[in-house]
């Protein structure tokens, strides 16, 4: 009787777990493995099956200058992206925290970025960037008298313009969650810190930085996926030009399995995303996760 | 993005009325890019109504599929998928990528009276040259373009230049550019000479300067290119000195995009441009403006352009049969001048230009003639097995060439060296 009990509330589990699972092994598990098993294989064209290739398509990558190249430049682009997206996220959640006049204006501002779409900002910003009669240019031309600059057509800046507009799309979303937190330290903690003589800054230090670090944590695991995730402005705003100096792993992906159509070289290139990506996850929750202080 | 969703909801919507309506009649799926302004996707769906409107017996559902890249990447996607259009306008030059691929038919099978080869010897050659390989025509010209040059007059007139005169050579482009480049008191530019945009797709008006240096980038079968010619090193070289030799033009990558609008605004007395742009640079420029032929080196010369249709593997015969009539009555004189006129691409029969319709569109706005004159000097745009790979290659050694990294014949050497390995399998 009890193991007939058992075996039911097995079944109704199961039952319960698999549309989920479904779903999970349809669009994640399956789709995974096999770009795994795609990436040992060469390219099917319609003339000539796949054929088991071994590690061909790894050494193939390896021998990739341009994955190297967007390799690196994803490496800048995290770099560059990253600690100034939650910096400013910090800074600009602490200054909407405070009371000062029109804050829900200020807060919707600085949210603003989240809500549109990548896309639809790119084309704003290849608007601001266009050498001659773009607004930057408008602007330091009749400020300080400067030359017409090229910024998303010279290999040296192409990058460094596409990380301002991730900085200005993440900071926003990023400030709402220290805004959360930041409401949720109590106030207390702050004014027994004042009678103690502390100033802004050491309550800044000891107090509220080191219990906003559950959410540095958060928003920087998602600030890392972001920055190999985040392609969409590319394609508007340089296609990866001049010769791959803004292309990321992401976008070179997209490119070598849907422009070249080269899918098993395009599934290569995804393990060796899935991999890093791993690996930066792991070593996020492993090595950082020590100097959380939760409460 | 959202209006093509839409496009596409209410076409599926629409294709599922019309099939249980007209059980009888053949079905075709027909795709269809759209890459310039204005009203292109209106009017392939207003001739394809009319159509089928004359013809009770076809049912055709056009979907509008995106950009060039978004139709191909469909296609191919569709096809895999068992599900492929029996009917679609492509790039031309993905014609190899598609045999390839194995998913398209010729049109001779259904091309088998007289009157039909009559028919399809009225196209013009240079639209052909990326429509047929190994004997066989795969692609029937549809959207097709050329690059042509365009100048301010009123520039050239303060500049002491003769308005109506355009360059007719290299050196003329270089000694009318030098004119034309106005630079203020900081020696800042605020008019250049001329403008060759080079982001994205650098390689198209690439390939005008070096038709017009007499050489040609790959060869008819598809499978060998000449990047590292000594012609195209010297074409690449005149590109790259126009900018920072001749200082007429603005360094770095050009943005293709925002070209018509620097010749608007003044920032520029010359650009090239596709002729797709006709009606855009019409309704829009503020000053007399003259359209030419792209300057000639050793000969006169241009790539095409553009869109051609392909017929895809696994219709029936009825369906083919039937899709071939509709791409004959397309491209009918009648319907073909209606195309011209309300998007700026080059009519690709002769006959078309005959017309009343034509006469008449010529006789008030001459410059609409200009690309079809050049059509004699055009050569096949630059074509290969894996296509997008190959063109991908070079694109990249043309802005490490234009952006200074690397000197002209390093980066084309490079590329051709990258561009044998990918083509060796298919010679």
């Amino acid at each position: 009787m009890r193991g007939l009990i058992f075996r039911r509330e097995w079944i109704t589990g199961w039952l319960l777990l698999l549309p989920a699972l479904v779903f999970l092994f349809a669009f994640t598990h399956i789709p995974a493995v096999t770009t795994i098993l795609n990436s040992f294989f060469s390219t099917p064209r319609g003339r000539r099956q796949a054929k088991f290739i071994g590690l061909d398509n790894y050494e193939r990558m390896i021998a990739d200058p341009v994955f190297w190249k967007v390799l690196w430049n994803n490496l800048w682009f995290a770099l560059g992206t990253i600690p100034v997206s939650v910096a400013l996220a910090i800074i600009m959640a602490l200054w909407v925290n405070e009371k000062l006049l029109g804050r829900s204006f200020v807060r919707m501002a600085y949210f603003t970025p989240t809500v549109l779409p990548l896309i639809a900002v790119a084309n704003i910003w290849l608007f601001f960037y266009t050498p001659g009669f773009g607004l930057f240019d408008q602007i330091t031309g009749t400020l300080f008298g400067w030359p017409a600059t090229n910024y998303l057509g010279n290999p040296d800046t192409a990058l460094n313009a596409i990380i301002v507009v991730t900085v200005w799309k993440e900071a926003g979303f990023f400030m709402i969650f220290y805004l959360a937190a930041l409401q949720s330290i109590p106030v207390n903690l702050k004014e027994a810190a004042q009678i103690e003589g502390a100033g802004r800054w050491t309550i800044f230090r000891r107090i509220t930085f080191p219990l906003l670090m559950p959410t540095t944590l958060f928003v920087c695991v998602n600030a890392v996926i972001n920055s190999f995730r985040l392609v969409d402005h590319i394609f508007i705003l340089t296609d990866g030009g001049p010769d791959n100096a803004s292309a990321l792993l992401l976008f070179y992906i997209y490119e070598v399995a849907f422009r070249f159509w080269e899918t098993a070289y395009g599934a290569t290139l995804t393990v060796a995303l899935l991999i890093l990506l791993s690996l930066l996850a792991i070593s996020q929750f492993f090595f950082f996760d020590r100097k959380v202080h939760y409460k | 993005m959202l209006k093509s969703f839409f496009l596409k909801a209410v076409a599926a919507t629409a294709l599922s009325f019309s099939t249980w309506a007209s059980a009888q009649a053949v079905d075709l799926q027909f795709y269809f890019p759209v890459a310039v302004g204005g009203k292109a996707a209106e009017t392939i769906q207003e001739l394809t109504d009319e159509y089928v409107a004359q013809n009770p017996d076809v049912n055709i559902d056009a979907v509008y599929a995106g950009s060039y890249q978004d139709t191909v990447a469909k296609a191919i996607t569709a096809s895999r998928g068992g599900n492929p259009p029996q009917l679609s306008v492509i790039l031309s030059v993905d014609m190899f990528t598609l045999i390839d691929e194995d998913l398209i038919i010729p049109f001779d099978d259904y091309l088998t009276t007289d009157e039909d080869k009559t028919w399809l010897e009225g196209f013009y050659p240079a639209f052909m040259e990326n429509s047929q390989t190994g004997g066989k025509t795969y692609g029937i010209p549809f959207q097709r373009s050329t690059p042509v040059l365009y100048w301010n007059k009123a520039a050239f007139e303060d500049a002491g230049l003769d308005p109506d005169v355009a360059p007719a050579t290299w050196d003329e482009m270089v000694s009318f550019s030098k004119k034309l480049t106005k630079k203020d008191a900081s020696g800042k530019a605020t008019q250049w000479g001329v403008r060759i945009p080079s982001s994205g797709f650098p390689y198209w008006l690439f390939q005008g300067l070096a038709i017009e240096n007499g050489a040609v980038l790959a060869n008819a079968e598809g499978n060998k290119t000449y990047f590292d010619d000594p012609k195209v090193v010297e074409a690449l070289q005149y590109l790259v000195d126009l900018s920072t030799e001749y200082g007429v033009m603005a360094p770095g990558i050009i943005e293709w995009g925002a070209t018509p609008k620097a010749f608007f605004e003044g920032q520029t007395a010359m650009m090239w441009t596709s002729t797709g742009n006709l009606t855009n640079v019409r309704d829009n420029a503020p000053f007399k403006f003259g359209v030419a032929m792209l300057p000639e080196k050793v000969q006169r010369g241009a790539p095409t352009g553009g869109g051609n249709f392909y017929l895809f593997k696994g219709a029936s015969d009825e369906q083919n049969k039937a899709a071939v009539k509709f791409v004959q009555w397309i491209t009918a004189p009648e319907q073909s001048a209606k195309w011209t006129i309300a998007t700026g691409y080059v009519a690709p029969r002769p006959e078309t230009w005959e017309t009343d319709t034509m006469k008449a569109y010529a006789a008030d706005f001459a410059p609409a003639l200009v690309a079809r004159d050049q059509l004699e000097f055009a050569k096949a745009e630059l074509s290969t097995y894996q296509n997008q790979r190959v063109t991908g290659i070079f694109n990249d050694a043309l802005a490490a060439a234009i952006t200074g990294k690397k000197d002209a014949e390093t980066a084309l050497k490079e590329a051709q060296a990258e561009a044998d390995k990918i083509l060796a399998e298919y010679r």
